[in-house]
Parts: structure tokens; C-alpha cells; sequence
């Protein structure tokens, strides 16, 4: 069984009107049921546009939001079902790295006293002294001066902040850390550190990561295995070297597109797929695929009808999408590309249609 | 709601843009622009003047507040009683006693009324509005709950005018200075609860509480050692501008009426009152102590006025 596995968690917010009570009048769906699993030691990368539920589904695993449907089985316990001091005992195996390094250090708060501070709430070392000495071994791991400890947050770089948030985490030596965007509040030229650090941590510790990011590149070198969300669900998940090899999903591939590629001759005719109008709000989700609504090879059946389920192709790799396969074999096409593809390569189908 | 609670709920917001985001710690930044402001620099002359005034009183009046100092007949010069001499500053009062010792010792009492009627109002209301902004914040659903009906409670004694609950308050309390001090003191209990609840709804939102809860910190923790210390800053501002009111609504009862009957004890409020049958011969008499709190109050203001700008980020400069 895998250290993490996740089925169909739900995470829908409340959206509260009223003057003398509170009326439901809707919810946010921001994820909407996601069922992944993470093996032990390896590191599972969660990607999508701003707004998909990224961070929510991170925190939900860590129940630092409600859950509102599934399951969280960690290491043969749902998280999602444990009592609230039961759940408070378990956070010592999954901790979290944050977005916003300055953020999530509390302003008044030394470096000492937010690395000793998890240290308390779970009894781990004997005396101040002894949680000292564990704090100065864990500082000098992540690359930090000694005399960190009694300096504050606002003290340190953006790439130091971050080493501190790590620390925190590495404190309570977890199993577990879900690192939520560790690098992209940082400058470019410190962000190859910092993953590079998680790297080393992860090979040195044995620590199981899922790394949350909102390009593809970040990702890329560091997850054995990518999953890609959409609108609080996955669209497609296979092992990274899979995805980027052959990314199978619609979305995925107006991603890969966006992503810079150094070398030119490569740059000029690789596939560009822009995407057309803004992410759906996820308080009212489109029907059928939540990509239809700008998806360049959406058909005329199913895909504004069926919502698509994860489907395993073969091999690890599954994709959402009603046309996969046609979209892999050629035989549906992007509508816009339709002459283009035609002149360049013979044989063709016309555009939009479905082969039977 | 109304403009009450819209300036509370617009300074308790400054807590959460505040912390963060700037490079230096907050507190070395709010004291620069603190000391760079005149606003601060005035008021906190006039508090300062006022409270020496307030401590060394006693000790530097001239006269016994309390001496009737002539028992022949006074005159009126220039709008003050006066006696055979004249020699006395302010004059006296009507019953002949110095009205610069009163109005000296007089200090002591209208700033120890302010101050224990505020004290009073922070320590009761912060214990209400951190009981509510820790059920709002960390307690779930319940809390949530516990919360909304906190509000509406403390949001019904905001809608009332304050000098009007102040008045029925010390009505039923009868007459005294005690009396005075409760009666101002509760009006600043909404006040102060709902300021440090919408502050520490602002911190409970924020990354780094997120993070003490990942964790495994207990919530008391949680809510005493992070929550409520970082949402002090404008709980700070706001005493400071209730000492102002305070002392205003204290001197407001007294006038009529409902402070310490027993006039020995020199209190602004009362002078003032007391000064209202001899207007037309002796005008002075209303216009110092008048003058003593109106000067005070203002002191108050202008600091708290100055501290609510140096902590708002968005007239940083
Ligand atoms: N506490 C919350 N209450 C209501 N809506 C929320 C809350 N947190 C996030 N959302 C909404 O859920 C959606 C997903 O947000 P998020 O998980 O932060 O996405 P991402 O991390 O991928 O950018 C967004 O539309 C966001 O506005
Ligand atoms: S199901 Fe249809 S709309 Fe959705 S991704 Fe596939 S082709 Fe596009
Ligand atoms: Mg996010």
C-alpha cells in the first residue's frame, strides 16, 4: 500500500450570505474529488493554473481545512475521520512548506522559538537545552549561521525565509512534507537552491514530498510522479518522464507550451496551443469535462455532457478526457490547426470529427 | 452598520497589512513615523503636561482645595470671585476656596477616572472580543456559532448611543465617582471587543497561524501566544483615543449630576457643573475646568490619531 493515498477528497466552501444568519447560498468547489497515492519516499508533483485547488488540496491532506468528502489514508489511517487531538498528534508526520516564506513566520516570533514550538507540542527533546542542540543540527542541514537563533524573520532574505520554513518542518521529523509553491515567492537566482536543498533533504532523510507548483519546470527534475489539476479535479497523472514525453490531456499540452525551451530550432516548431478566456469560477464549474469550455479539441458529444473520469491508458499514465485516445492517435484534431495540419501531414481526417 | 463600527472594523483591519510585507519590524517603523509626526509630538506634550499636573497636584497647589479661604462677602473682577486680597490666580470659587489649587488637584481625579474607566473597558471588552475572535478563528463550527451570538450582543450595546447607556448605567448605580468610572467604563466594553475580534479574525486568516496549526500546536497556544500578542497594535491606538472619551463622558456625568456628591473632592466635571449657577457673575469659573478637559481630550486624540496613522501601511511613505 502507498504511504499517502487520497480518494475522491472533497473540498467545498461555504459561501455565507445574511444579515442575521447565515444562509448557504453556494459553495466553491475547489477540489472536487481528487484520488491520487503517494509512495513512500518519492515525490509526487501537483501542477495546474492559479486557482485550481492546488493549495487546498495540500492543506486538506494536512486537515488544515475541512474536509467535505473522502478519504485522507495515511499510513493506514484516514486522516479525514480522526478525533481533533488525535489528528493534532498525527501532524508531526506530515508537516508543510509554505508559499509566502515571510508569511507564515509569525513577525514576533524568533528562529529558536518557531523551531522549538512544534518540538513542545509533541514532547520531542528532553530540555531547552537538548531542543537547542537539535535546532543548531537542523540550521547548519539547511544551510543557515548559528546565530539565526535569536534573530527574527524580518531579519533574513526571501531564500533565507524559506530555509527557516523548512526547518520548521524538518524539526518534527516528519514522514511527509507538502511543499506548496517552496519557491515561486522567491527570486529566479536563489530558486535552483532551494529545490536543490528539498533534493537533499528528501535523499538524506528518506522524506516522502508532494510538491505543489504552478509551472511544469519547477516540478519537472524533482517528482517521480506529476499530477495535473484542473478546476479541483486531475486531468491527467502519469510518472514525470511519461508526461513530458508524451502529455496526453488537452490541457496539459496548452502547459507544455507555455513552458520556455532554451534551444530555438526546438523552440520554433514545437506545438503552441493558447488557451482562450479565463479559468471558470469554481463556484459554478462547467457540466460535462470542466475543460470544455476552452478546450481546443472539444467535440460536439460528450465533452460538455459526461464529466470524464481519470482513466489509466497503460503503463501509469491516466487522462481525463473522452477523446484521449482519438487525440494520441491523430484522428481528432484541434479545430483552429485543422488546415494546417492537413497540409503538413497527408492522410488526415477532417477537423472535428470523431472516428468511429 | 453605522459609523461606529465601520471605524472599528477599519482599524482592526490594519493589523493584518500591517505585520508583514515591510522589511523592517513594525513597531521600529510605527515609532519613526511616530516622532516624525507633529500630531504625535502635540499630543503627547499635552498628556505629558497633564499628567505631571495630574501626579505633582497636591504637592504644588498653593492652597488646601478644600479651604474655604474668606468668609466675607466676594466680589466678581474680570468674570472670577475673588476675595479682599486678589491674590489668589484663578480666583476662587463660590465657596471661597482657590479654583487654581482645585483645578491642579482636580487633574488627578479626571485622569484617574479616565483611566480606570478604560482600563476597565480593554480589560473586559479584550476578554470578550478574545473570547469570540479565538471561537471565530480556531473553534469550528461551534465556535463559529459562540461567535455570532458574542456579536450580537456586543453589536446591540454599539448601537446605543454611548452617553445615553453611560447615563442609565449610573442612574441605577446611584451617585458616585465609582459609579462614574463603571458607567464609562462599560460603554468601552463593545469597543474593545469588537476591535481585538475583527484583529484577530485578520491574524487568525494569515500564513503563519496556518503553519503554527500544521504543527500539532495546541489552539490555546495557538490564540494566546500568536493571535492575540499580534493583534494588540491597534487595541494600543484604540486606548489611547478611549482615555480621550473617557475622560469627556466622565466629566459628562459628573456634570449631571451622577458623579461624587460630595464636592470637597475637586473633579472637572463637577466644577463645571457646580460654575453653571454663577455664570453670569463669574464665566471664568466653567471656562478653566471646561478648558482642562477639552485641552486633554484633545491631547488623547492627536496621539491616538498619530499612532492610527503610523500603523496604517497605506500612508507609509
Ligand atoms: N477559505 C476559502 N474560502 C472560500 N474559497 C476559498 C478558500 N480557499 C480557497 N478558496 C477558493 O478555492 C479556489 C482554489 O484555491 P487554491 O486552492 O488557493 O488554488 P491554487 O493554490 O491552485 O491557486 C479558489 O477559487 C479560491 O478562491
Ligand atoms: S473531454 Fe472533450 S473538452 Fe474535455 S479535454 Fe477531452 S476533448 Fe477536451
Ligand atoms: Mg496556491
Amino acid at each position: 500500500m502507498s504511504l499517502l493515498e487520497l480518494s475522491d477528497v472533497q473540498v467545498h466552501f461555504p459561501i455565507k450570505k445574511g444579515v442575521f444568519f447565515d444562509r448557504t447560498v453556494g459553495h466553491v468547489y475547489a477540489v472536487d474529488g481528487v484520488s491520487l497515492s503517494v509512495e513512500a519516499g518519492q515525490t509526487y508533483g501537483l501542477v495546474g493554473e492559479s486557482g485550481c485547488g492546488k493549495t487546498t488540496l495540500g492543506r486538506a491532506i494536512l486537515r488544515l481545512v475541512d474536509i467535505t468528502n473522502g478519504e485522507v489514508v495515511f499510513d493506514g489511517t484516514d486522516l479525514a475521520k480522526l478525533p481533533p487531538e488525535e489528528m493534532r498528534r498525527q501532524r508531526s508526520r506530515l508537516q508543510m512548506v509554505f508559499q509566502d516564506p515571510l508569511g507564515s513566520l509569525d513577525p514576533r516570533q524568533n528562529i529558536e522559538s518557531t523551531l522549538a514550538e512544534g518540538m513542545e507540542a509533541h514532547g520531542i527533546g528532553a530540555d531547552k537545552a537538548e531542543r537547542r542542540e537539535r535546532i543548531l543540527r537542523i540550521l547548519d542541514k539547511v544551510g543557515l549561521p548559528e546565530n539565526s537563533l535569536s534573530r527574527y524573520p524580518h531579519e533574513f532574505s526571501g531564500g533565507q525565509r524559506q530555509r527557516i520554513g523548512i526547518a520548521r518542518a524538518l524539526a518534527l521529523e516528519p514522514d511527509v512534507i507538502i511543499c506548496d509553491e517552496p519557491v515561486s515567492a522567491l527570486d529566479v537566482s536563489i530558486q535552483a537552491q532551494v529545490v536543490n536543498l528539498l533534493e537533499e533533504l528528501q535523499e538524506e532523510l528518506g522524506l516522502t514530498y508532494v510538491v505543489i507548483a504552478h509551472d511544469l519546470a519547477v516540478v519537472r527534475h524533482i517528482s517521480d510522479v506529476i499530477g495535473v489539476m484542473y478546476l479541483g479535479s486531475l486531468v491527467e497523472e502519469a510518472p514525470s518522464d511519461a508526461l513530458y514525453a508524451e502529455p496526453k490531456h488537452p490541457y496539459t499540452r496548452a502547459l507544455m507550451s507555455a513552458v520556455p525551451i532554451p534551444d530555438p530550432s526546438v523552440e520554433d516548431d514545437r506545438e503552441r496551443i493558447l488557451l482562450q478566456g479565463d479559468l471558470p469560477s469554481p463556484s459554478s464549474p462547467p457540466t460535462g469535462c470542466r475543460f470544455h469550455t476552452r478546450c481546443p479539441w472539444k467535440q460536439d458529444t460528450l465533452c460538455d455532457t459526461e464529466r470524464p473520469v481519470l482513466t489509466d491508458l497503460g503503463d501509469g499514465h491516466k487522462v481525463a478526457c473522452h477523446y484521449a485516445a482519438e487525440i494520441a492517435a491523430g484522428t481528432v484534431v484541434r479545430a483552429g490547426e485543422a488546415a494546417d495540419e492537413d497540409d503538413a501531414k497527408e492522410g488526415r481526417e477532417p477537423a472535428s470529427v470523431v472516428a468511429p | 452598520m453605522s459609523t461606529k463600527t465601520d471605524k472599528i472594523d477599519r482599524l482592526a483591519e490594519l493589523t493584518a497589512q500591517s505585520e508583514t510585507s515591510t522589511g523592517s519590524s513594525l513597531w521600529v517603523e510605527a515609532m519613526r513615523r511616530l516622532r516624525a509626526s507633529k500630531m504625535a509630538v502635540i499630543g503627547g506634550c499635552i498628556i505629558g503636561m497633564f499628567v505631571i499636573l495630574a501626579v505633582l497636584g497636591p504637592w504644588v497647589a498653593p492652597y488646601d482645595p478644600t479651604a474655604q479661604l474668606w468668609r466675607g462677602e466676594v466680589r466678581t473682577n474680570q468674570g472670577i470671585f475673588i476675595g479682599m486680597r486678589g491674590e489668589n490666580w484663578f480666583g476662587l470659587d463660590h465657596l471661597a476656596r482657590d479654583q487654581f489649587s482645585r483645578i491642579l488637584v482636580g487633574a488627578r481625579q479626571t485622569l484617574l477616572v479616565g483611566i480606570v474607566s478604560t482600563l476597565l473597558g480593554l480589560a473586559i471588552g479584550a476578554l470578550i472580543g478574545t473570547v469570540s475572535g479565538a471561537a471565530a478563528t480556531l473553534g469550528g463550527k461551534v465556535g463559529g456559532r459562540i461567535d455570532s451570538v458574542i456579536m450580537r450582543f456586543i453589536d446591540m450595546m454599539l448601537a446605543l448611543p454611548s452617553l445615553l447607556l453611560a447615563v442609565s448605567i449610573a442612574a441605577m448605580l446611584g451617585q458616585s465617582i465609582t459609579t462614574v468610572m463603571i458607567a464609562v467604563g462599560v460603554v468601552q466594553i463593545p469597543i474593545f471587543a469588537r476591535l481585538l475580534r475583527g484583529s484577530m479574525l485578520a491574524q487568525g486568516g494569515s500564513d503563519y497561524v496556518l503553519a503554527t496549526r500544521a504543527l500539532g500546536v495546541r489552539r490555546r497556544r495557538i490564540v494566546l501566544a500568536h493571535i492575540v500578542p499580534n493583534s494588540l497594535s491597534p487595541v494600543i491606538v484604540q486606548t489611547t483615543l478611549s482615555l480621550a472619551t473617557a475622560i469627556i463622558e466622565a466629566a459628562a456625568l459628573s456634570y449631571l449630576g451622577l458623579g461624587n456628591p460630595d464636592a470637597a473632592v475637586p473633579e472637572w466635571g463637577v466644577m463645571l457643573a457646580q460654575s453653571q449657577k454663577y455664570f453670569d457673575q463669574a464665566p471664568m469659573l466653567a471656562v478653566y475646568p471646561a478648558l482642562g478637559i477639552i485641552i486633554t481630550a484633545l491631547g488623547f486624540t492627536l496621539l491616538g490619531e498619530a499612532m492610527r496613522e503610523a500603523l496604517d501601511p497605506k500612508l507609509r511613505s
